[in-house]
């Protein structure tokens, strides 16, 4: 059937930029592709809920983030707890695959509440429109604005204080655990 | 340490602000290079293109379909 090909080669042709979606949103490779493949599975069993269409890509977008936030907040604890779990396992997975030089920018953005971090990707790296990353989000677009524009500048102040200023200033900032947290 | 204690709490917001300006200062040659290497990190991944067991997942699921 024509419908079932055009979906499924718009499926195949969305699973590189929900891997790498997923893989900024968890700083997880496996975990990552874990989320791919549940959204895969979810988005099938569901395309009767799909617009024909509308933004096959956004929708699955939009399912794997309600997939990671249910999850992200079932181990919130856990993932506290750990302390720095994520960036050992990440740095772990780079020297693998030898991407050393995204390392530092990796670790900062999991350093970003994940509403600023996934607003920050879909605008800033997935090439979402602010109105297409609200509705992903299920958000005014001006909330999406407002956590891109605060995300941009925490970012640019963990890696400017990490990387730049910290040469001149050798006392650390405040600690991780201070910014783990929610900014909004 | 004391600063913070005694700052009344409705001027905390313009205090991290100004904190902010110290600290990490968003000049539009530093946006610019995140933007980049932001996309630069993306597409990385992006260029890996699809894994196989995707592929053979989306298969899977197509021939159940059919039967």
């Amino acid at each position: 059937m024509n419908a079932q090909d055009d979906v499924r080669g718009a499926m195949l042709g969305a699973v590189p930029s929900l891997r790498a979606f997923a893989i900024s949103l968890c700083g997880d490779v496996d975990r990552a592709n874990d989320l791919v493949q549940e959204t895969l599975l979810r988005a099938w069993s569901h395309l009767d809920s799909f617009e024909p269409g509308t933004n096959m890509s956004a929708w699955l977008f939009t399912i794997l983030r309600n997939h990671f936030r249910t999850e992200y907040r079932k181990r919130r604890r856990e993932v506290e707890d750990a302390d720095g779990g994520y960036a050992e396992r990440l740095t772990a997975r780079e020297e693998q695959t030898s991407h050393i030089e995204f390392n530092e920018l990796r670790e900062a953005l999991l350093k970003l509440s994940a509403d600023q971090r996934e607003a920050l990707i879909l605008v800033g790296a997935s090439g979402f429109s602010y109105e297409e990353a609200a509705k992903i989000c299920n958000c005014a677009v001006g909330t999406i604005k407002s956590r891109v524009n605060r995300a941009r500048l925490r970012l640019a102040e963990i890696l400017g204080v990490e990387t730049v200023q910290i040469a001149q200033e050798p006392e650390p900032e405040a600690p991780v655990a201070a910014s783990s947290g929610r900014d909004d | 340490m004391n600063d913070k204690m005694r700052q009344p709490p409705d001027t905390s917001m313009r205090a991290d602000r100004t904190k902010r300006g110290k600290k990490g200062r968003l000049t539009a040659d530093i946006q610019y290079k995140l933007g980049q290497q932001l996309r630069a990190m993306y597409t990385d991944v992006v260029n890996e293109g699809v894994p196989d067991q995707f592929a053979e997942l989306i298969q899977r699921l197509d021939k159940r379909d059919e039967k």
